[in-house]
């Protein structure tokens, strides 16, 4: 038993919770928003655990392949993986096996909800860690496709087909990525160069980043109001939507008009927050 | 100065009071005062977020005087154009010249006293209706008696505003560090009176 302790202490950073945890709310509200008020329990118990083990194998499959990246970084460099606690070939079978579950018990669900998991993991995986994070600083629109693919794949499931709705929402969280990434590319420019990873300031500079970030927040903003009132939320909770959205794009434009460090990391605070929030109000 | 724990809970929970007045609303009024109260417990709730992420350091940005001037704007407008009918355009252009002034005022630089003697002007006019209007209703019988929070709540934002502005101007009433530590507080205060008062209308 105590060994299992041991264990899933050591395994449990490697799937960044609080990263995975915010995917897998998004994913949920997808589903609550197609079928709300009426809902399975055990629908929403396998979709909750299979976009939870999909989401978790990616981010260990990433953390995987990135551990010479995190072992340079000063913010990652205490990770299991980078320090060495966890072996690398340890953690490619946890990342391939929790993957593999994930998907498997998403395709038993629903072949198209399954196909919608598989395709974020292949984006994540494939597309954008082993194939362009190195490459491009472009790499991060792939990074929020994947993102997007556990709110798309939720409404799917809800619903039994891809919808515009649904389509909407993923774009939500495709553009509310960048602000959430490209405010840590910032943060942590140094990081990155050290470690030789092409990112949106060190190619364009910090100015054209945080216009990016601004521009990103509207999109975000304004297609998550969008589908809210698509979807029939009542009027009181589009208003607090529309206040948190208010506040999001006041932050982005005090990026690009008063940049500070403070303001810089409180708008990927408040951008993870908006989320969070506005998946409840999906959700309610 | 450091925000503590219990500033937090406090700013949170100012923003919890606020995003629920902003979610039920207010039964059977117009448009416009309803648009005009939630842009009004908008700006409390986002003054509550904005100050558990930023910390107190946010209340020296110059934006802070254009966002402070929304809310008794916002809220005298709902109230005018709920209870005074007769006024209901004059206010409404006074509230948006008003903001449109000011935010002119602190954005061009001037020497002269022009910024500081608009923004008491407008304040002013706009925090004694929110101070007055609900107690005249609420004592003449017109609104039930709790709605005199309102005015509590009025009052309440008003001396928190002075606090503030005549900190920023380099002349404070109180301390800094006395003005930090009773502003969570006095905020959500300011929130639950508003909130009370309005749920009694």
């Amino acid at each position: 038993m105590r060994t299992i302790i041991r264990k899933f202490r050591l395994y449990w950073p490697l799937t960044k919770s609080l990263q995975t945890g915010l995917l897998l709310s998004t994913g949920l509200a997808g589903y609550m928003s197609a079928r709300c008020p009426v809902m399975h329990w055990y629908d929403f118990l396998g979709l909750g655990f299979s976009l939870f083990l999909a989401i978790a194998g990616s981010t260990i499959l990433n953390m995987w392949y990135d551990r010479d990246i995190d072992a340079v970084m000063n913010r990652t460099h205490h990770r299991p993986l980078a320090d060495g606690r966890v072996t690398p070939p340890e953690a490619l079978r946890l990342g391939v096996v929790i993957s593999v579950l994930g998907v498997g018990l998403a395709v038993a669900m629903s072949p198209l909800y399954g196909l919608i998991v598989f395709a974020g993991l292949f984006f994540d995986v494939v597309v954008y860690t082993l194939w362009l994070k190195r490459r491009t600083c472009w790499s991060i629109v792939w990074g929020g496709i994947s993102g997007g693919m556990p709110i798309l794949a939720g409404r799917a499931f809800g619903t039994g087909h891809i919808d515009g709705i649904g389509i909407l929402l993923a774009l939500a969280v495709l553009f509310w990525i960048p602000t959430h990434i490209l405010t840590f590319a910032m943060r942590y420019f140094d990081d990155y160069q050290a470690a030789k990873i092409p990112t949106f300031p060190s190619a364009y500079g910090l100015q054209v980043t945080r216009l990016t970030i601004a521009v990103s927040s509207v999109v975000a903003a304004l297609s998550i109001s969008a589908a809210g009132i698509l979807i029939g939320m009542q009027w009181g909770f589009v208003r607090v939507l529309a206040v948190l959205s208010a506040g999001l794009m006041l932050l982005a434009a005090a990026t690009v008009f008063r940049p500070t460090e403070r303001v810089n990391f409180g708008l990927f605070k408040y951008a993870s927050l908006f989320m969070l929030s506005a998946m409840i109000l999906l959700s309610i | 100065m450091k925000i503590t724990l219990l500033d937090r809970l406090l700013l949170l929970s100012t923003g919890f009071l606020a995003t629920w007045q902003v979610a039920v609303g207010i039964n059977g009024i117009d448009t416009l005062p309803m648009i005009a109260y939630t842009v009004g417990f908008g700006v409390l709730l986002l003054a509550g977020l904005l100050l558990i992420i930023l910390g107190f350091d946010a209340l020296d940005s110059p934006v802070v005087v254009i966002l402070s001037t929304i809310i008794p704007l916002s809220l005298s407008l709902g109230l005018v154009w709920e209870h005074l009918a007769a006024y209901r355009t004059l206010y409404l252009v006074f509230a948006i010249l008003g903001f449109l002034v000011i935010v002119i005022t602190r954005s061009v630089p001037m020497k002269n006293k022009l910024p500081v003697l608009v923004l008491a002007v407008v304040h002013g006019i706009a925090g004694m209706t929110i101070f007055l209007l609900p107690f005249l209703l609420a004592f003449t019988g017109r609104a039930a008696p709790s709605f005199a929070l309102v005015g509590l709540g009025g009052a309440l934002i008003g001396l928190g505003g002075l606090l503030l502005s005549f900190l920023k101007a380099g002349k404070p009433i109180l301390s800094r560090k006395t003005i930090l530590k009773i502003l969570p507080g006095l905020l959500l205060l300011t929130t639950a009176a508003f909130v009370l008062g309005f749920s009694a209308a």
